[in-house]
């Protein structure tokens, strides 16, 4: 069960009588037989059919351990079973069954998580039958649900495996001010995205600043300015903050024992509402410092939480105002000067964010940049350490894992190696700070979803099974 | 701060010496990209702007300028192999962008258009990538209307004059794109270019503007594509796709005398033999490992060291922004299996060979431009830099709008109480 919106699912329902309307999706949250009576909303009408792969108890020894919450372990050890972490440390117990991996000159860091990507949704091959990332119609569409458009079968799944990232955002477009809902995907690529979608994780919803609204619709009815984009992001949480109080007057009268009407459902402001009552997270395509200093007020105005501005390139000059905030930025080590808002992008962006104490993510928005995130937190870092900004590897690995994690509100489930989270975890084969290094074995919830060396422990999508040019690269 | 201001300083004491004219870079491994291999604690010397020679000696003559090198790593300049440096500043929605043409009526199929007009050398883009080590570049249109992408030069980054070699090659599309623009069908394409390349073949003095001429071909273009079939301009085809390679190899038949390169090459690894004997050199984004058409299935991160035990030369560094990520690509195709060596060479004396430019850039060999880089390490790797880039015998200033722009706001940082406009970054 995904998150529900407190406003929609009362406890209270039980004490009142059955009302029921057609045209409502409806959902009784109770087993008590006496109750079942409000109509109350199905925050989860497509449940995630995720299962780990099979695992087996397995530990790691040897090997040099970045936690991904601070903590590096030299010659350290990791014990995982039943998909969880079970240990991590020096000289662990651990059952004599356990298959045991000598991880000399290797590393484990926890699983890399990307939570900008658009796999699935502009997904290879890159052509227009497939394009289904942007629901350019309109610019206010925070009712589409990314996950409708996800393509199992985008190979990109696998090549980002490849690379070690174990979990995964889809996020819509950032054609629309309002680009509709996000998904928090398992890298364990399948058949559906139910059977990909993380158990329990929130969901996110896609803003975005700037140039990209601007042009979309500037010859379209707009907006077509900066302060149109925001007329248009602040007319619609007034709408939202409407509509939630048409379904609080809803509630407040039925539980007076009256039988009101409920309000008639609207996709768009239900996933607004759903980010007002703090359900669901903000993810915020936005490049110039200005502009984001102006969606930080907005989300005062609107008293709601921004999770993470995407892209940031600008964050260095605010990263003050983002630390007051407390909103992420997700960015790229050296993308620059592709369009205008990215033309002040410099290579110590992310670490002077994470210097000033603002939460620093190294986000991918590439099929190509998510295969190596590794090596765009390794050029980062080392481009802090020659600017004077001094962060260690261990702390670093947060960029990659625990930051993105906690931008997706999953942190409690991955993004770290601590005992009782899932048993996400990366085996490279030598220092991930390294052009060179390579992910040997990728493990999500404890199965081996990836193996370098068995071609039987690598995915191959569809698309790609039975082409001859696929064939003859075996 | 402390490493900013040794780097500052570094950077003094070479820009005070930039009229010195003789520089020994003394102690580096040294990769020279000549017969003389990779020479370790060796000394490179620098005289009136040329490469003068590489040797193990330690005896530095007094009117040598001393630059110590000792554990560094030390290479010619990178060399560019496909960008579009000095001809785009901010890529969309910007103001002019001289890598695009469109309704051009001088040419019918793109090929006079000449970027040697359109270069600027005051582009940040160029200190950008010269403080990575790129000195030099091929440089040309990446959008045009038309079949070829005009005529290309080759530019020192960042000098006062960067025109090294004008119309220096051209580059033609022949994928699916190209198809599309003509007419919908590679049965329309190939055609087209057949009758193109002969009319130019056939006709002997290229009609003066008194003439009557109803050709294919305008007059403009005409001249470029002699050049072409004569061989002293490389001809850079463009495809992804086995068949298109194929057929690119067929055109070299029909035109023996063309100096083919292919670039893009997704499936250039199931032709490798046939493009090695053929003497073809390939331009790859060897990171380009996704099926991202139907002409990209099989798209591999192995193609480059496939290529390269095939015996194909090879070059890496296929961007503009971010031309300085090439030493990146090359590193992961090492990581992929290609030969360090390769990989190197792909970045420097193969693009200069490859654009008939081998005896001024990409080499450390006697004679060449003075455009050197000490690197703190192993270039491709992603936590090395270079440290300080000569350009022409010269040591640059190790600085960029990016820089200036990143010690501005590490500086507001430290004391904010200033407006950072009102803070220089070099204060």
């Amino acid at each position: 069960m995904a998150h529900s919106r407190s406003h929609l699912t009362l406890a209270l329902a039980c004490l009142v009588p059955l009302f029921v309307t057609g045209c409502q999706s409806t959902q009784n949250k109770n087993t008590d037989s006496t109750t079942t009576n409000k109509v109350s909303l199905d925050t989860n009408p497509y449940p995630s059919t995720y299962t780990p792969l099979q695992s087996q108890p397995t530990v790691i020894t040897n090997v040099t351990i970045l936690d991904g919450a601070g903590k590096r372990i030299e010659n350290g050890m990791i014990y995982f079973a039943e998909g969880k972490v079970q240990a991590v440390g020096q000289g662990l117990d651990y059952p004599s069954d356990a298959n045991v991996i000598d991880g000399k000159g290797k590393w484990v860091t926890p699983g890399v998580i990307d939570n900008h990507s658009h796999l699935g949704v502009y997904p290879s091959p890159s052509i227009g039958s497939l394009a289904d990332g942007n629901e350019m119609v309109k610019p206010v569409t925070p009712g589409v649900w990314v996950e409708h458009s996800v393509w199992p079968q985008d190979a990109g799944f696998g090549r980002a495996l490849a690379g070690g990232v174990t979990s995964l955002q889809i996020l819509p477009g950032s054609g629309n001010l309002f680009g509709g809902r996000s998904v928090v995907l398992k890298n364990v690529p399948n058949r559906s995205m139910q059977d990909m979608k993380f158990p329990d994780a929130p969901y996110g919803m896609k803003m975005a600043c700037g140039e990209n609204p601007k042009r979309v619709y500037g010859q379209k009815g707009g907006p077509m300015t900066r302060m149109g984009n925001v007329r248009g992001y602040r007319q619609a949480w007034s709408d939202a903050q409407d509509y939630m109080a048409k379904w609080d007057k809803y509630e407040r009268e039925f539980e007076a024992g009256k039988n009101p009407t409920p309000p008639k459902r609207d996709l768009d402001l239900e996933t607004m509402a759903g980010v007002l009552d703090g359900d669901i997270l903000v993810h915020m395509h936005c490049y110039r410092a200005d502009e984001m200093v102006t969606m930080m007020d907005m989300m005062q105005e609107f008293d709601y939480q921004i999770s993470s501005f995407h892209h940031a390139v600008e964050s260095y000059k605010i990263a003050d105002r983002l630390k007051e905030n407390n909103v992420c930025s997700s960015m790229w080590a050296d993308w620059w000067g592709f369009k205008m808002e990215a033309y002040d992008g410099i290579r110590e962006n992310i670490p002077m964010v994470d210097a000033a104490g603002a939460c620093a993510i190294v986000h991918s928005d590439s099929e190509l940049g998510i295969q190596r995130l590794n090596q765009e937190a390794a050029k980062a870092w080392s481009d802090g350490k020659r600017a004077g900004i001094d962060i260690s590897m261990a702390d670093a690995w947060a960029w990659l894992s625990a930051n993105p994690a906690k931008s997706m509100g999953i942190f409690d489930k991955t993004g770290s190696l601590e005992t009782g989270k899932n048993a996400d975890i990366v085996l490279w084969n030598g220092n991930p700070f390294s052009t060179y290094t390579k992910a040997e074995k990728v493990y999500i919830d404890g199965g081996l979803a990836f193996d370098l060396n068995d071609a039987q422990s690598q995915p191959v999508s569809d698309f790609e099974t039975g082409q001859k040019a696929e064939g003859e690269a075996q | 701060m402390k490493k900013l201001m040794i780097a500052a300083l570094v950077s003094a004491a070479c820009c005070s010496s930039a009229l010195a004219a003789n520089i020994a870079i003394v102690g580096g491994k040294v990769h020279t990209q000549t017969e003389q291999g990779v020479i370790d604690n060796a000394t490179v010397f620098i005289k009136d702007g040329k490469i003068e020679r590489i040797s193990q000696s330690s005896d530095i003559p007094s009117n040598y300028e001393r630059i110590d090198a000792n554990g560094k790593v030390v290479t010619p300049g990178l060399v560019g192999a496909m960008t579009s440096l000095g001809l785009v500043e901010v890529a969309s929605w910007a103001g002019i962008v001289d890598a695009s043409v469109n309704n051009a009526s001088i040419s019918n199929t793109g090929a006079a258009f000449d970027v040697s007009y359109a270069i600027n050398p005051d582009s940040t883009l160029m200190e950008v990538s010269r403080l990575e080590g790129i000195t030099s570049a091929a440089t040309t249109l990446s959008n045009t209307d038309h079949l070829f992408q005009g005529q290309g030069s080759i530019i020192s980054v960042g000098a006062e004059a960067p025109l090294l070699k004008p119309r220096a090659f051209i580059v033609l599309d022949v994928g699916a794109s190209a198809a599309k623009n003509s007419g919908g069908s590679r049965a329309s394409l190939w055609v087209t270019l057949q009758y193109l390349f002969d009319e130019a073949k056939t006709l002997g003095d290229i009609p003066t503007p008194g003439d009557t001429w109803q050709g294919l071909n305008t007059r403009a273009d005409l001249s470029v594509l002699k050049k072409v079939l004569a061989g002293d301009i490389p001809l850079v085809m463009e495809a992804n796709r086995k068949s298109d390679i194929l057929q690119i190899l067929s055109f070299k038949d029909r035109y023996p005398q063309t100096n083919i390169v292919l670039m893009g090459g997704a499936q250039a690894w199931r032709v490798a033999d046939q493009l090695a004997k053929a003497n073809i050199p390939v331009i790859i984004n060897p990171e380009m490992n996704l099926p991202s058409s139907f002409d990209a299935l099989g798209a591999s991160m192995e193609n480059a060291a496939r290529l390269e035990a095939a015996g194909v030369t090879l070059a890496i560094g296929m961007e503009t922004h971010n031309i300085r990520l090439a030493t990146q690509h090359a590193g992961n195709a090492v990581a992929n299996g290609l030969s360090h060596e390769a990989a190197l060479a792909s970045l420097t004396s193969n693009p200069a060979r490859i654009f008939g430019v081998q005896d001024s850039v990409g080499s450390l060999r006697n004679g060449a431009r003075a455009d050197v880089v000490i690197w703190s390490g192993d270039p491709l790797e992603v936590t090395e830099y270079a440290e300080q880039v000569f350009v022409n015998g010269e040591a640059v200033e190790m600085r960029s709008r990016q820089t200036d722009l990143r010690d501005r706001y590490m500086n507001y940082q430290n004391d904010d109480s200033t407006p950072p406009q009102y803070i220089e970054p070099n204060q």
